[in-house]
């Protein structure tokens, strides 16, 4: 692990807590495709060996994906639904972001109960990877606008990157590739549900939609 | 022949969106049904099956769960091809809110059901806990369109949720795939990963180079990533939306075939733990959330007022019963594989039901149904029949398999029976206050419910042959079930619970 490598750990992190304290959609959309084009660069600053054929094709194609397609595909779907270009947030900015830092200090904890020999010398990486998973979660039960609900997906995605990332060498190519196109798919499927629901309900807001309840 | 069986129906899939003629695409889809579970027989006479090393391996736990779903497709197959010729010619008026909406193109909804077709048979095959995941989420992304195929907001409302909870369920599934290579490149063998591949069989060969603690924290995040597939308590919340506002026809595949995909990669994780000596530590996870989610359906079943939910909760209720099965172990686990066999059956047989006295009557509310057994003569026998049979009434098929679950219950996990056994009579009676009045009472039509003044009578065409073969098919094999089970198959069970590696 070099100076590289936890430098993109950090800023992973600090992008986290920049997503949660933004209030434009396309911004956020914006800051997610970053968070995705450093940790596709990950794997080839981690690897002390250098770059390897092996991991390019994952690589470049994650970095393609999480840097150009998936903004490009949701910043259509925001110019073409007419959304609202805030992110109307359930839970306020500030509180948002205090959450976050809620969130490292559980993240941290977390990343210390686990024995952490398997990721020798990144201790950076466990925390971040959690923080991060956490974060979409949270992105995903407090915004109201489905295309944030996506990207709290894509940012939890992300985290699970991150951690897989780290120890690339223990997923096949073939099934990394095909966790991407899975990942792609999702978006996708996704994209469309939500030029459905645009069409529908004249807004992406999923807590209008409430009729199916017991 | 895996491959064959994974790429045929992918195949006639990619047919489907191309073919323009709705006459054309309906045999399609019955042939590539029939064709695949010809695949599945002939598969049965080769099993164990490999291809690519061990990363694709039809065994007997898989051949079970394959066969369950390929027998489903098929039935659900020849359902279907009557319900696109019904659902042509109705006027498509929303039944509660009284809104127009159109269908999705049938060719979506052929090309998405073969996909899941194809999806499904690769869960069943798939042995390397990667490709397992690629496979389960792919389940979830072409049966979300299916769900969709009623143009309106409420099944729009339910396929967002279904997307979504599904999605981050199983990215957290994703995440125990990383925990579960960790623990295998921090093993007290100290063997790098590329020396061990994630597949079943070489884990459980090597368990002794597994790390403990990052094992345990996988197999949670497995259980909680899967499980919120599989339907288990609390993490059950799509499964009434998505079961209730797709087709039925949907709702019987999903009930039947999907959640137990998702058991089944559940089921390959278990094996890896039993073989690490961790039996102990999942049996008493899989205990805890098999009751809570016997509990939870308990709960919605009493309060339940729209008879597609109930049939849903009830799956949630039946997912917790193959939970408890495994987590008692020993002739429980035997039994929980025997009543997957049998939920599967009974359930998608009651969705069909459903589906046609949705057709008829146009509610899905069960104060508005009511004479059943005069109005549709033979699905209201099977909705009876099927209610018995869903809540282990003698002497249908689930009987036996929840009998054989509590017994084994009762010798050592004394309260989990006991509360179990209160759970399904609470849910006994509470299912009986809803079907029973809607199979016997006073006839009633369309026209009594106001709003559906257009649709006069003439449309409440009753039963064809197409609507009621394939429940009728299902309810016989179930009460088939319930007097004997053949050798072979209980054989086969036997085996699929040797290769669990269960003490």
């Amino acid at each position: 692990m070099n100076i590289w490598a936890d430098a993109v750990i950090i800023l992973v992190v600090l992008v986290n807590l920049k997503v949660l304290g933004s209030s434009r959609l396309v911004a956020c959309i914006r800051i997610v495709a970053f968070q995705g084009i450093i940790l596709g660069m990950l794997p080839l600053l981690a690897n002390a060996g250098g770059l390897t054929l092996r991991m390019l094709p994952a690589a470049a194609a994650s970095t393609i994906l999480k840097g150009v397609v998936f903004p490009w595909l949701l910043i259509r779907a925001v110019r073409e639904s007419g959304a609202r270009r805030e992110v109307e947030p359930i839970v306020g900015y500030t509180t948002s972001l205090l959450a976050g830092i809620a969130m490292i200090g559980a993240a941290l904890w977390m990343g210390h109960r686990l024995p952490p020999q398997a990721l020798a010398g990144r201790s950076l990486v466990l925390p971040a990877a959690f923080f991060t998973v956490m974060v979409g979660l949270f992105m995903i039960v407090s915004r109201r606008q489905a295309i944030m609900q996506v990207l709290g997906y894509l940012v939890m995605e992300n985290g699970i990157y991150t951690f897989g990332m780290a120890m690339s060498e223990s997923q096949p190519l073939m099934v990394e590739l095909g966790i991407l196109l899975d990942v792609f798919m999702a978006v996708f499927v996704m994209g469309i549900t939500i030029y459905h629901i645009n069409r529908e309900f004249d807004h992406i807001d999923t807590d209008q939609m409430s009729a199916l309840k017991d | 022949m895996i491959l064959a069986l994974i790429l045929l129906p992918a195949i006639a899939a990619m047919a489907a969106f191309i073919i323009r003629r709705d006459s054309l695409r309906r045999p399609l889809l019955l042939g590539a049904a029939l064709a695949h579970s010809t695949g599945v027989i002939i598969a049965w006479r080769m099993c164990p099956l490999h291809q690519f090393a061990d990363w694709l391996v039809l065994d007997h736990l898989a051949m079970l769960f394959l066969s369950i779903t390929s027998t489903l497709f098929l039935a659900a197959a020849l359902y279907a091809v009557g319900y696109l010729a019904r659902e042509e010619r109705t006027g498509h008026r929303d039944s509660e809110e009284g809104l127009l909406f159109s269908n999705a193109p049938e060719a979506t909804f052929t090309g998405c059901l073969l996909l899941f077709l194809s999806t499904m048979t690769l869960v069943a095959a798939s042995q390397h806990f990667g490709i397992l995941w690629v496979a389960v989420e792919a389940t979830t992304l072409a049966s979300a369109p299916l769900i969709h195929f009623h143009r309106h907001h409420r099944s729009l409302e339910a396929t967002w949720k279904y997307l979504l909870i599904c999605s981050v369920g199983i990215a957290v599934a994703l995440l125990g795939n990383f925990f579960l290579a960790a623990s295998v490149s921090h093993g007290a063998g100290g063997r790098g990963p590329h020396e061990m591949s994630m597949t079943v069989q070489q884990l459980v060969v090597n368990t002794g180079g597994l790390d403990v603690t990052w094992l345990k924290a996988a197999f949670l995040l497995f259980l909680v990533g899967y499980g919120t597939k599989m339907g288990l308590a609390p993490l059950h919340t799509w499964l009434p939306d998505a079961h209730s506002e797709a087709p039925s026809v949907i709702s019987a595949l999903l009930s039947g075939a999907l959640l137990n995909c998702a058991f089944l990669a559940i089921l390959r994780v278990y094996s890896v733990m039993a073989a690490a000596g961790l039996a102990s530590f999942c049996q008493g996870l899989f205990i805890a959330f098999g009751l809570l989610s016997m509990g939870f359906a308990a709960i919605f079943i009493i309060v339940q007022s729209d008879y597609k939910r109930m049939l849903a909760y009830s799956s949630v209720e039946h997912m917790g019963i193959l939970a408890l099965g495994i987590g008692v172990g020993g002739a429980a686990s035997l039994g929980a594989l025997l009543h997957t066999l049998n939920h599967s059956l009974t359930k998608a047989m009651l969705f069909l039901v459903a589906g046609n006295i949705l057709a008829a009557y146009k509610t899905k509310s069960t104060t508005q149904v009511r004479g059943l057994l005069r109005t549709l003569p033979v699905s209201g026998v099977l909705w009876v029949a099927g209610f018995l049979a869903i809540t282990g009434s003698p002497p249908f098929g689930p009987f036996l398999s929840e009998l054989k679950i509590l017994m084994a219950a009762m010798v050592n996990h004394v309260a989990a029976a006991i509360t179990c056994l209160a759970l399904l009579a609470i849910i006994f009676v509470a299912m009986a206050r809803i079907v029973l009045p809607m199979a016997f009472g006073l006839r009633q039509t369309a026209e009594a419910d106001g709003g559906g003044g257009i649709f006069s009578a003439a449309q409440t065409k009753g039963e064809t042959i197409l609507s009621v073969l394939s429940p009728a098919a299902l309810g016989l094999a179930v009460l088939v079930l319930g007097l004997y089970v053949p050798a072979d198959l209980s054989n086969v069970i036997e085996q699929a619970v040797h290769s669990l590696g269960v003490p």
